[in-house]
């Protein structure tokens, strides 16, 4: 560096330091940014939604032979834990805006935990399917939409799982909570997909 | 004294202004500065419109014989699929997000766009995907040969048998380019909600920017769709489902609606932003205040509404029933009341302005003259009856190139002489620039011309040979594009000439009004030491009063020393 260029640089630095620093909220903008990359999401699900709503009212032989329907009862108790997650995390979030760090952890567990029972679930029941993807526009569809939504649960636990490590990390709330509050939004996203998949896939058979 | 922003300054306060070719290097770099991911985004798009235009002369040297005897027939598939897709995946859409890269955070006085980091890894996914697509000519059996569109049963067909095919590389470029946009559309949507300097209202936002914001919420609604198509298309192909295989059930009109659903307003995500380009360049030439400002702004957003409800027209002839014929050919008719709207507020600006008619004005100009011979035959092909008889026809293929050509790449021109000096700090060079015109200009029409004529007696697109009859307006139209091909030279050798050697730039060549005018040529890194406090609306020429309160203190003085 020669001499003029420091002079610059000095004169730069104060010049900057005098005019008004340019402020903008960061964390604003990352959860404005977040809630449209989620809104644009759920159009990949709307559309699988309309692609599985046009196969199910045009394909003449739906169910492929030998597949009466699919079983509700271990679904159900799997939207159960699901959707309870969704108010457990509310709690984990509540613990956090009051600096409760343990208690935020907890539920924040209990919430991932749940999480994972979900994707177990899932796992056993497609387990024990007489059909596969490949087995018609059913099978197609039906392994499509719980396997894309399943990945999304499993991203979400992935996600739980660094919010979790990093609320060890000190002062790491000091900049905000963004990490938490988009992460829970994802799992509120992710729920209220489930539900409309639940009621589409299982529900109206 | 000290604050974080000034600790920033004094660590990289040697970074030479964003446009000055003396330091290349950092156009090879992971930058965040916005106007350097712009300029990455147009010199790369630019390269691939150069390959894709390679695949164009290939495709028009076969046609300028009715014999099929320059290429294999499947070569000759393979090239029209890749130009297809090059020119819009690779093209069109970056060269596009280059310039509202470069330009938008200028425009509302921002200092960068909202996610700097997101913006340069959207930017390096382009040239990923470019050589993904590039690379299957050297998969087993070649590129995919289905056309940019990959309807199903075709796009299934896997003669070779092996996994990664030229259709498998081809959706996952598409799914690569898909994420790129999505990452770029959150971007620019956040930056210009949130981003806007003080006093920068939405209604004294230049119209480039509402354009821009209406292209991207395109995207974010449209991608998905075909996001999701593709996954299901890519899942046929490799693994065997029978989503879009009528072989076992599966539904192929169906795909047509995901593809439709995202590809017809992705062509408002191109015209869009040169309806924006059209309205920033208009009044600077013709010194007069955009007409209608206002109207032309929110015809932007009717025209993102409307662009959601008109995908069946490209399905007429795909066994739609006649209801649903009827409401899409209304729809597409009303999309040309927004468009409308804004080619009279155009006229009206040059209407009995003092015309400069620079190398931009004069590409702005052709560029609204094709935009309105296309759209005579776009309302022609929204009418049931005239689309069923010209479907699958080189009618088609004209209108369209007439859209893209004529419009979108003289609009890009356009934009690139304007901001070039802003760009790059030198003005480039007036002859050069009107000879860059005039033969892009006679190439246009020699080359899309002559398909309308073609397209209504019946020549079909995509084959390799044809009656001898249609041979006339197929050499004139293969001439045409070997011109277009020649057009190119005087522009390369123009902007590298210029942006080496040319002459210095001062802030404001073209006494334009709007923010990024009041700045440097090209403006710092970070573009605003103070951020403007914005207090009159865009385009008041004629009325000399100031856009900002804060002219001086927008930058830092540079004394000489």
């Amino acid at each position: 560096m020669n001499p003029t260029e420091l002079d610059t640089t000095l004169r730069s630095g104060t010049q900057t330091a005098v005019a008004v620093a340019p402020e903008h909220d960061a964390e604003g903008n990352s959860m404005f940014g977040f809630v449209i990359f989620l809104l644009s999401e759920s159009v990949i699900f709307l559309s699988f939604f309309a692609g599985y709503i046009v196969y199910k009212t045009t394909t003449p032989q739906w169910l492929p032979t030998g597949v009466t329907g699919l079983e509700v009862v271990e679904p159900t108790i799997n939207t159960v834990v699901l959707v309870s997650s969704s108010f457990v995390i509310i709690g984990a979030e509540r613990c956090l805006h009051r600096r409760n760090l343990w208690g935020f952890r907890t539920l924040w567990l209990l919430t991932s935990l749940m999480g994972s029972y979900f994707l177990y679930g899932q796992a056993v029941e497609w387990r024990g399917l007489p059909f596969g993807f490949t087995d018609g526009v059913f099978g197609g569809t039906f392994y499509l939409l719980t396997g894309f939504h399943g990945l999304h649960v499993l991203t979400g636990v992935l996600l739980q799982m660094v919010m979790l490590g990093r609320s060890f990390i000190p002062g790491n709330y000091d900049n905000g909570e963004f990490g938490a509050a988009a992460t829970s939004l994802f799992w509120h996203f992710v729920d209220v997909i489930w539900i409309i998949l639940f009621v589409l896939i299982y529900i109206w058979q | 004294m000290t604050n974080p922003s000034s600790v920033q300054v004094l660590d990289s306060p040697l970074e030479q202004p964003s446009g000055s070719p003396g330091n290349w290097r950092k156009y090879l770099s992971f930058s965040t500065d916005h106007k350097v991911i712009g300029i990455q985004y147009i010199v790369t798009s630019f390269v691939f419109f150069l390959v894709g235009g390679i695949f164009a002369m290939i495709i028009r040297g076969e046609l300028i014989t009715p014999e099929a005897d320059l290429l294999d027939r499947t070569v000759y598939n393979a090239m029209f699929t890749l130009h297809g897709t090059v020119m819009l995946f690779l093209w069109t859409f970056p060269v596009l997000a280059g310039l509202a890269n470069y330009l938008v955070p200028l425009m509302i006085g921002a200092q960068d766009m909202a996610f700097p980091r997101l913006n340069a890894a959207a930017f390096w996914m382009v040239p990923v995907f470019g050589v993904v697509l590039m690379a299957s000519f050297l998969a087993p059996g070649g590129p995919a040969q289905a056309g940019w569109w990959s309807y199903p049963p075709v796009s299934l067909q896997n003669p070779t048998g092996a996994l990664v095919n030229g259709q498998f590389l081809w959706l996952l470029a598409v799914a690569l380019s898909g994420i790129s946009s999505i990452m770029g559309a959150i971007n620019f949507v956040t930056t210009i909600f949130r981003m806007r300097s003080p006093g920068m209202t939405w209604f004294r936002m230049p119209v480039f920017v509402w354009t821009v914001l209406s292209a991207q919420i395109i995207q974010l609604f449209g991608l998905p769709a075909l996001t999701a198509g593709a996954v299901m298309l890519l899942f046929d192909l490799t693994v065997g489902t029978s989503f879009f295989n009528s072989a076992t059930g599966g539904d192929p009109v169906l795909f047509q609606h995901f593809f439709w659903f995202y590809s017809h307003p992705a062509v408002y995500v191109i015209i869009l932003p040169i309806f924006g380009i059209f309205s920033e360049l208009f009044p600077v030439y013709a010194r007069k205040p955009l007409f209608g400002y206002k109207v032309v702004a929110i015809s932007s957003l009717i025209i993102v509404a409307l662009s959601a409800v008109v995908w069946v027209h490209h399905m007429f002839a795909s066994g739609t029933p006649g209801w649903m014929r009827m409401l899409f050919m209304l729809s597409t008719m009303l999309i040309s009341v927004p468009t409308g709207i804004k080619v009279f507020a155009w006229v009206a600006t040059i209407w009995g302005g003092k015309l400069r008619l620079t190398s931009a004005m004069l590409f702005a100009l052709g560029g609204l003259t094709m935009f309105v011979f296309a759209g005579i035959t776009g309302i022609m092909l929204a009418a049931v009856p005239i689309d069923i008889h010209v479907n699958n026809t080189y009618f088609v293929v004209g209108h369209f190139h007439y859209v893209i050509y004529g419009a979108t790449v003289m609009g890009v021109y356009a934009a690139i002489y304007h901001w070039f000096p802003k760009m790059t700090g030198r003005m480039y060079n007036e002859g050069l620039g009107r000879l860059h015109f005039v033969l892009t200009f006679l190439g246009t029409n020699m080359n899309f011309f002559p398909m309308h004529p073609l397209g209504l007696q019946g020549m079909p697109r995509r084959v390799a040979s044809y009656d001898p009859e249609f041979a006339f307006w197929n050499v004139v139209a293969s001439l045409g594009a070997f011109l277009l091909g020649m057009s190119t030279l005087p522009f390369l050798l123009n902007m590298i000439g210029s942006w080496i050697q040319g002459e210095k730039a001062p802030k404001n060549p073209w006494r334009a009004i709007g923010l990024e005018w009041l700045l440097s040529s090209p403006p710092m890194v970070e573009n605003f030491e103070e951020l403007p406090q914005v207090i009159a609306e865009p385009y008041g020429y004629g009325k000399s009063e100031p856009l900002v309160s804060n002219p001086d203190a927008l930058e830092e003085v540079h004394e000489p020393h």
